[in-house]
């Protein structure tokens, strides 16, 4: 019998002991590469802030970095991150490996909340780098780090259209007219689409003299002609390229120019008369740098993306540049068109989220029958 | 050692094995299911109710339960038939379709919506022979219930088959030789018995279906009001950081599950109980 | 759940005993509306699937397949499922132990909280561990202060993996062992046999089939759920990755091929499952026949 209860004994306590090895073989395989990283660069980076300049004997360790960003900057920080890696390399010595993370703006904004390490966050707007700040992991003055508003490049909203553009779209209002199908992700999931339905809003308010009734009915008009509302940017490129369905896509002008280079000679870009400045911010999440001792990388990071070669490989995948040298070089890649502004037009992105797509917001009464 | 326990357990094992079981039952699935409900409770009573009985939300209850009902029928009829054929009949070929009705529970639910829905958008090789007839079948209540059928599909079958094997064929024999025709032998004898698991696997495929997201959220379509599902709107709350809303709209959904399979268990202990005395009685 | 074999009399019962089947022309409407069925719903999806994925050729597919992030989502999704599955067998072991063998209060409610996972959506399945373990939830800021990860890495894939494929093993088990009965057992304790010596030379033997097709299935979903993996991931490339979010990376990335070409891998683990089910029927009808 005793024999029995020690054999239980053991059982219950293998199990327990698996548990626990089961929870605990994530810091076995990240605790080596993070805790060094973490504990060790803080001291070289300080120490070699303080020599002003790196010395070459003294190669510091291995760093690794994670960006976790939105859907339609794959390729962007594909790129970015090995020119970054080797101009780290150059002005420090030293290896750092940067890991992505891609998925919806607001879903990507909660990851890092709910404990995501990210050591920068780069995002679709201001709004979710907002939530992440709100929950403490960063200050409340984030937009202020960096120039330009922490955007380093910026997008708008453009249409893509099927060869020839048989329907003859040529603006927004041209969007509400019977039989045009339109294709935009949903406000509420997609960051992009959030985008999307502002400058659909400004363009409304200004040609129907700002009435809010009228505006909205626009809006409604328009969202009648939207036969699917999938949850990401990429899932409407997709419905609108691989399913066929629809006859002009509402998209980041860099999504639309990547969906160009994909498929070729099919599709044609229409850049409407007016749109919306487009601010995808980036910013450095304090609680997690300063946990990994990984700031001075991190911070490096995200100026590189202002300096004149980060601004090259933005536009060279499509988002329009800050830097004037760079957006005079690429002058031809973009159309040209009025932009209208989050926080000049909208008043904020909290306004705007409180006002169009918080629940009962505009977007909302869109659905709702008898509002 | 036996003898020191109470005389009718003859077995050992149950403090272990119980006590094990209630340990990883509550590990698992209760004290996560606990913080879910915990966390709905950040509302009070009146946001809570308001929570649960937005239009939108209750537009998405329905759909997802009207859909899950609709896959469910389907896989009620087309489960009984497929078991039906795998047990009673002879066809090349019959160990492969066995095999493929488990295939719903190992393809990624998200591979099966992105399949499904290349079958049946309008360019697909389905959605374009359909569309001529103008019924649509992507983006709309119907491509839902076809994933939800999907998904769905091996919980009928693999519920019956087992009690159409087990079936004494003696009753059936004496129905014949008491004169009675095929189809009626079908409907008084063989169905009777079916009822239970039947019931059971519709459950089992109803109940998934209410909660099923990947396979759904690509072939949906996702329009407000219209073919957007409870689950997707748990997401879009969560992707607004609304928590406690989200944690609602979950509550909401799991109670039905919960009452859903508690009816499902009792249906089964009747099953066996109206097993037992048949058996006994024959 | 409880369907382990195609019952071996069953080719007999159809062909030596007319009366008590349908004429040839029903039967072979039947059949026909029966396969009719399973190819516009589980066929179809699979071709799909299988021409999709070579629509480039061979070497795009194989391409597809040795992606170093592919590999590292391999790994993942084998790690997961090889800790997911073994607990989840002991555990349906042991529920289907208590629940069959003794009489207690609760059981049924015991029983609806093992079919739980069944019916709980996937995000849902997800979302309770983040709520619980998450940097916000009730034990983030307890696990943050020992530098404990669960979410956005292996644990949380873990747990929410085994959430999902909870009720496979027991599901399958109970209904056999009900059948059985508790007559072996008890013969074998009144010979004198005890505790774990039961269970191994009585119990298990007469369970096996049933126990292996359950961790099959259990396996299989464990290899790819989605839902609940792809809330508690973060989604990290290369490192918390598994194979059903590496298919919706690609997906996401214009890479329609390759996607279907890592979706095609755990199809064919599905056909290996068949295959392996295949072998389990055909030993047993031997068996049953000696």
């Amino acid at each position: 019998m005793t024999v029995l209860k020690k054999f239980q004994f053991i059982l219950i306590a293998a199990l327990i002991l698996t548990l626990l090895s089961a929870c605990g073989s994530k810091n076995d395989n990240k605790e080596p590469a993070a805790s060094p990283s973490g504990a060790s660069p803080s001291a070289t980076a300080s120490e070699s802030n303080g020599e002003s300049s790196a010395e070459p004997s003294k190669v510091p360790d291995p760093i690794e970095l994670l960006n976790v960003s939105y859907d339609p900057t794959r390729e962007l920080y594909e790129a970015f991150n090995a020119s970054f890696a080797e101009y780290w390399k150059q002005t420090t010595g030293g290896k750092i490996t940067i890991k992505q993370s891609h998925g919806g703006s607001g879903k990507q904004g909660r990851a890092v909340i709910d404990g995501l390490e990210a050591d920068v966050v780069t995002l679709a707007l201001g709004y979710d780098i907002d939530a992440i700040a709100d929950a403490g992991l960063l200050k409340a003055d984030w937009q202020k780090s960096y120039e330009q508003n922490s955007t380093p490049y910026t997008s708008t909203i453009v249409f893509l259209v099927r060869k020839g553009n048989p329907k003859g779209i040529k603006d927004w209002n041209d969007l509400i007219k019977d039989g045009v199908g339109v294709i935009t992700p949903n406000p509420k999931t997609s960051g992009g689409a959030r985008w999307n339905y502002l400058a659909a809003w400004g363009y409304a308010q200004k040609t129907l003299g700002y009435d809010e009734a009228q505006t909205l009915d626009f809006l409604k008009k328009l969202f009648k002609n939207v036969p699917v509302l999938d949850t990401g940017a990429r899932g409407s490129t997709t419905t609108f390229v691989e399913k066929g369905i629809g006859d002009v896509l509402l998209a980041w002008e860099n999504e639309a120019y990547l969906a160009l280079k994909e498929y070729g000679d099919d599709y044609e870009i229409v850049t409407p008369s007016l749109s919306i400045l487009a601010e995808p911010p980036v910013a450095i999440v304090d609680k997690n740098v300063d946990k990994k001792g990984t700031r001075e990388a991190a911070d490096a990071y995200l100026k590189y993306l202002y300096t004149e070669q980060g601004q090259e490989i933005a536009a060279q995948n499509f988002y329009r540049p800050r830097l004037q040298s760079v957006a005079d070089k690429f002058k031809d890649q973009f159309g040209e068109l009025s932009l209208l502004t989050i926080d000049q037009d909208f008043g904020g992105w909290k306004e705007a989220q409180t006002k169009h797509f918080a629940d009962g917001g505009t977007f909302d009464q869109i659905y709702t029958p008898g509002s | 050692m036996m003898r020191q326990r109470k005389a009718d357990r003859v077995l050992p094992g149950l403090n272990l094995s119980l006590g094990f079981t209630v340990a990883y039952v509550s590990l698992i699935v209760l004290i996560p299911l606990a913080a879910l409900v915990i966390k709905s409770f950040d509302l009070s009573m009146s946001e809570w109710w308001d929570a649960v009985t937005d239009a939108r939300v209750v537009a998405s209850y329905k759909l997802s339960l009207l859909t899950s009902f609709y896959a469910a029928v389907v896989n009620l009829v087309f489960g009984l038939l497929l078991a039906w054929v795998l047990v009673r009949y002879r066809f090349p070929g019959k160990r492969i379709i066995d095999g493929l009705i488990d295939l719903p529970f190992a393809l990624p639910t998200a591979v099966a919506g992105i399949a499904l829905t290349t079958i049946y958008a309008p360019k697909g090789w389905i959605g374009s022979l359909l569309e001529p007839l103008g019924i649509k079948v992507a983006y709309t209540p119907l491509g839902i219930t076809i994933a939800l059928i999907f998904i769905g599909l091996p919980f009928v079958v693999r519920t019956v088959q087992p009690v159409l094997q087990d079936m004494e064929s003696d009753m059936e024999e004496a129905a014949v030789l008491l004169g009675a025709y095929r189809s009626r032998t079908f409907r008084k004898v063989i169905l009777p018995e079916l009822l239970p698991p039947l019931l059971t696997g519709f459950a089992l495929a109803f109940a998934r279906g209410i909660g099923e997201y990947g396979s759904v959220v690509f072939i949906s379509g996702n329009m407000p009001m219209k073919t957007e599902i409870a689950p997707l709107l748990i997401i879009t709350k969560l992707e607004q950081y609304q928590y406690s809303q989200a944690a609602a709209v979950a509550v909401g959904l799991l109670l039905v599950s919960f009452v859903l399979l508690l009816f499902i268990n009792l249906l089964q202990r009747w099953s066996n109980r109206r097993l037992r005395s048949v058996t006994k009685g024959a | 759940m409880a369907g382990i074999v195609t019952n071996p009399r069953s080719g007999k019962n159809a062909d030596t005993r007319p009366h008590l089947t349908e004429s040839g022309l029903i039967r072979w409407v039947l059949i026909g509306a029966a396969l009719l069925f399973v190819g516009l719903i589980v066929v179809l999806p699979m071709i799909t699937v299988i021409s999709e994925s070579l629509r480039k050729g061979w070497d795009a597919y194989l391409e597809a397949l040795k992606d170093p992030d592919a590999m590292a989502a391999l790994r993942l999704t084998l790690i997961t499922a090889a800790i997911a599955v073994p607990l989840n067998t002991i555990f349906g072991v042991a529920a289907a132990w208590a629940i069959t063998k003794f009489k207690f209060r609760g059981k049924n409610l015991l029983i609806t909280l093992i079919d739980l996972p069944f019916a709980v959506s996937p995000i849902v399945s997800g979302l309770i561990y983040v709520l619980l373990f998450g940097a916000q939830g009730f034990l983030g800021p307890w696990l943050d202060s020992r530098d404990i990860d669960i979410i956005f890495a292996t644990p949380g894939i873990v747990l929410a993996t085994m959430f999902v494929t909870f009720p496979f093993v027991a599901r399958e088990l109970i209904p056999i062992m009900e059948a059985q009965g508790v007559q072996d057992e008890e013969a074998a304790v009144s010979l004198g046999a005890r505790g774990w010596r039961i269970f191994f030379k009585v119990t298990l033997p007469n369970i096996k089939w049933g126990l292996l097709y359950g961790m099959i299935l259990c396996n299989a979903r464990a290899m790819g759920e989605f839902g609940a993996v792809s809330v508690v991931s973060g989604h990290i490339r290369g490192e918390t990755n598994t194979l059903p979010l590496h298919i919706e990376i690609l997906y996401n990335e214009y890479q329609f091929s390759a996607s279907f070409a890592v979706a095609s891998l755990l199809m064919l683990l599905a056909i290996v499952t068949l295959i392996i089910k295949s072998i389990l029927e055909s030993r047993m009808s031997k068996e049953h026949e000696s």
